[in-house]
């Protein structure tokens, strides 16, 4: 199986993600393409340690996750409570800095 | 055509479609199972791929534990669908594709540009699986501060997940 | 790829028919035992009517399922709450695919592993899928749009990540000792003695591995997120007919395959002294799976006991035991695992090293928990109820 078609795949599927991002206004759904985009990195870095034929790229993939997992657990700590603050996840309501 | 192939056309375009439907669809738990579904693909990709220990990973990461704390807040918010009010026009709309359309032309092209260089340099590219060991094994030798400070990062999240409930909890006593 | 053989390929459509039809049958046998044990815990009979000592019961109870009119309430999210019991069954199924029933059987001259797939990654492919078994508690319990659901299956998902953590560091230790994910290899690994099996190695593990596996199946005293004193009967509240059988399928299925992962990592899998090498090249391997299959009943056996042994946690205490007790437990036994089998390398030592260091936890646990506990602001003695008090009014 040829690289490049894993890594038009990882491409578009990071494009989705960011249309996502700019499309979407609940925090919540822009959170899942943020995690959309990474994988579609993890995607890229096993695919292309596969090429290599080297496990470096799955190393990195591991990271990606713990950092993923740590980065989803603070994201939706912030969500629940500027919820419990202002009623709303829409971010364009949320655009104090001040609570 | 043979098996990897039709397999990685079917994993392929259930991650899109899954991906798709993550940013179209209306209530966040019904993108949040498309997400899961992506995931999936994803893990099978893995597999195509010979990487069994990430596929797995990948699986228990995120449908099994991320995932599930998306369902969790979505449930615990009890987050319907947003009022229009939030709703971006269509001309945002447009907009916004547009750029997605030249980004993924833009990472096309890096795709195919790189995919030359490195498939040159490894002509004998590797059809074997990684096993396990060969993951351990680079984790904690070459790669074992990296690792360490992965730890690092995970304590620190927990401890501001901590912060951010407690305060929370004193402010409302 | 395209390569296999075509044996290789028969076989296996064999063994995952079989597979399938044992697990299924296994749901019924299942089923009638809880009824007819529980009856007789309770000094009663149960069901007794329905062929010989009620046998066919399941089958009498499967067909007035299938007649019974299937309802779909109209407040419900009606696409998640179709999928949602078979999200819960098939996880429960297909986890069955990895785990091996008993040595091997020689047909045909060509050696054939009692185990639909031995793959290098078993233990982790299980963790996945077991993992996956909570969308359909949380999924159903959303869709039916009811409070009742929703709370059981808030409680069920929190319940699932938490113990999900001590499922999966249990295992390490035997990991750490068999240097192998394949849940043949681990199986093998283990002698035909008690001794020699896991669950002796690693009690503390096996202890805590056993109590995250029932709240992974949500039974007593785990099932918070169905609790019918509380919650009428949580997820599935708004369920009837054969969607309510397929979840109450679901929940004997996971029972059945957790106890087989249990009995393979734990309890030797289908090893048994004496029973070794006895028969034939078939013979051998049809009596390792009826020994793995009696070990696996005798495990199921504890699910009934253990329900009407113990009261369901409190959701306080259902977190509180799960964070401060299996959790520290199983880190432990990771680490004193690791460090006495590189220093020593026998597994006498580490065994007392795992059983004392859970004790010292344990305690140390059980001794900030006192010492931290608020005391109640009242004073027994100083409380109007007390029976003291009650003479000093006298």
């Amino acid at each position: 199986m040829l690289l490049e078609y894993y890594l038009i795949l990882s491409a578009l599927l990071f494009t989705i993600g960011v249309i996502g991002v700019l499309v979407r206004r609940n925090a919540i759904i822009i959170f899942m393409c943020i995690e959309l985009m990474l994988n579609a990195a993890n995607l890229a870095f096993v695919a292309i340690s596969r090429n290599l034929g080297e496990t470096t790229g799955q190393v990195f993939v591991f990271f990606v996750m713990a950092v993923a997992a740590a980065e989803v657990a603070i994201g939706l700590a912030i969500i629940v409570s500027v919820f419990k603050h202002r009623q709303t996840i829409n971010v364009d309501e949320i655009n104090s800095l001040k609570g | 055509m043979n098996a990897e192939q039709i397999l990685f056309i079917l994993f392929g375009a259930v991650s899109l479609i899954g991906a798709v439907s993550v940013i179209s669809f209306r209530h966040p738990i019904y993108s949040a199972l498309s997400l899961v579904v992506t995931f999936f693909a994803q893990a099978g990709l893995f597999i195509l791929l010979g990487a069994h220990f990430v596929a797995a990973v990948q699986v228990i990461v995120y449908a099994g534990a991320i995932m599930v704390l998306f369902l969790f807040v979505i449930m615990l918010l009890n987050l319907g669908t947003l009022s229009a009010k939030g709703a971006i026009g269509p001309k945002v709309k447009g907009f916004a594709v547009i750029l997605g359309i030249l980004l993924a032309i833009e990472g096309i092209y890096i795709a195919l540009n790189s995919a030359n260089d490195t498939t040159v340099a490894a002509a004998e590219s590797a059809t074997g699986t990684t096993t396990t060991y060969d993951i351990g094994k680079l984790l904690f030798s070459e790669y074992l501060l990296p690792f360490e400070v992965t730890s690092l990062i995970l304590l620190a999240a927990l401890i501001g997940v901590i912060v951010l409930v407690k305060r929370e909890s004193q402010e409302e006593n | 790829m395209e390569n296999l053989p075509l044996f290789f390929i028969l076989s296996s459509i064999v063994k995952i028919v079989i597979i399938v039809h044992l697990l299924l049958i296994g749901v019924m046998l299942m089923i009638w035992a809880e009824r007819r044990v529980s009856g007789w815990m309770q000094d009663r009979l149960g069901p007794n009517r329905v062929g010989p000592q009620g046998l066919l019961q399941p089958i009498a109870d499967g067909l007035k399922f299938m007649f019974k009119e299937d309802i779909i309430p109209d407040h419900v999210d009606k696409p998640l709450y179709v999928l949602a019991p078979a999200m819960l069954l098939v996880p429960a199924l297909i986890t069955a695919a990895v785990v091996p029933f008993g040595s091997s059987i020689e047909l045909f001259g060509e050696t054939i592993n009692l185990q639909i797939a031995d793959i290098n990654i078993g233990i982790l492919y299980i963790l996945a899928i077991t993992s996956l078994g909570v969308y359909g508690v949380v999924l159903g319990a959303w869709a039916s749009n009811n409070k009742y659901s929703l709370l059981g299956g808030l409680r069920s998902s929190a319940q699932m990540i938490s113990y999900e953590l001590t499922l999966g560091l249990g295992i390490i230790g035997i990991l750490m000792l068999t240097s192998s994910l394949s849940l043949r290899t681990i199986a093998t690994e283990q002698g035909a003695y008690p001794w020699q099996w896991n669950f002796l190695i690693h009690f503390p593990a096996f202890l805590a591995f056993t109590t995250a596996m029932f709240a992974e199946t949500n039974r007593l005293p785990f099932d918070l997120a169905e609790a019918e004193q509380e919650l009428v009967a949580g997820y599935h509240t708004e369920y009837s007919s054969m969607k309510f059988a397929m979840f109450f399928m679901a929940e004997y299925m996971n029972m059945i395959v957790g106890s087989a992962v249990t009995v393979t990592l734990f309890l030797g899998g289908w090893h048994f002294f004496g029973l070794e090498n006895v028969g034939g090249p078939v013979w051998s391997g049809l009596i390792s799976f009826a020994i793995f299959f009696v070990k696996t009943a005798i495990f199921l056996f504890g699910f009934i006991w253990v329900r009407w042994t113990l009261p369901r946690f409190r959701y306080d205490q259902l977190m509180n035991f799960g964070w401060k007790f299996l959790l520290p437990i199983a880190l432990t036994s990771i680490v004193v695992t690791g460090t006495l089998w590189i220093m020593t390398g026998s597994r006498l030592v580490v065994g007392i090293g795992n059983a004392v260091s859970a004790f010292i936890v344990v305690s140390i646990v059980a001794g900030m928990l006192v010492m931290t506990t608020p005391k109640p602001a009242i004073q027994e003695s100083d409380s109007r109820f007390s029976p003291t008090a009650l003479d000093a009014v006298e």
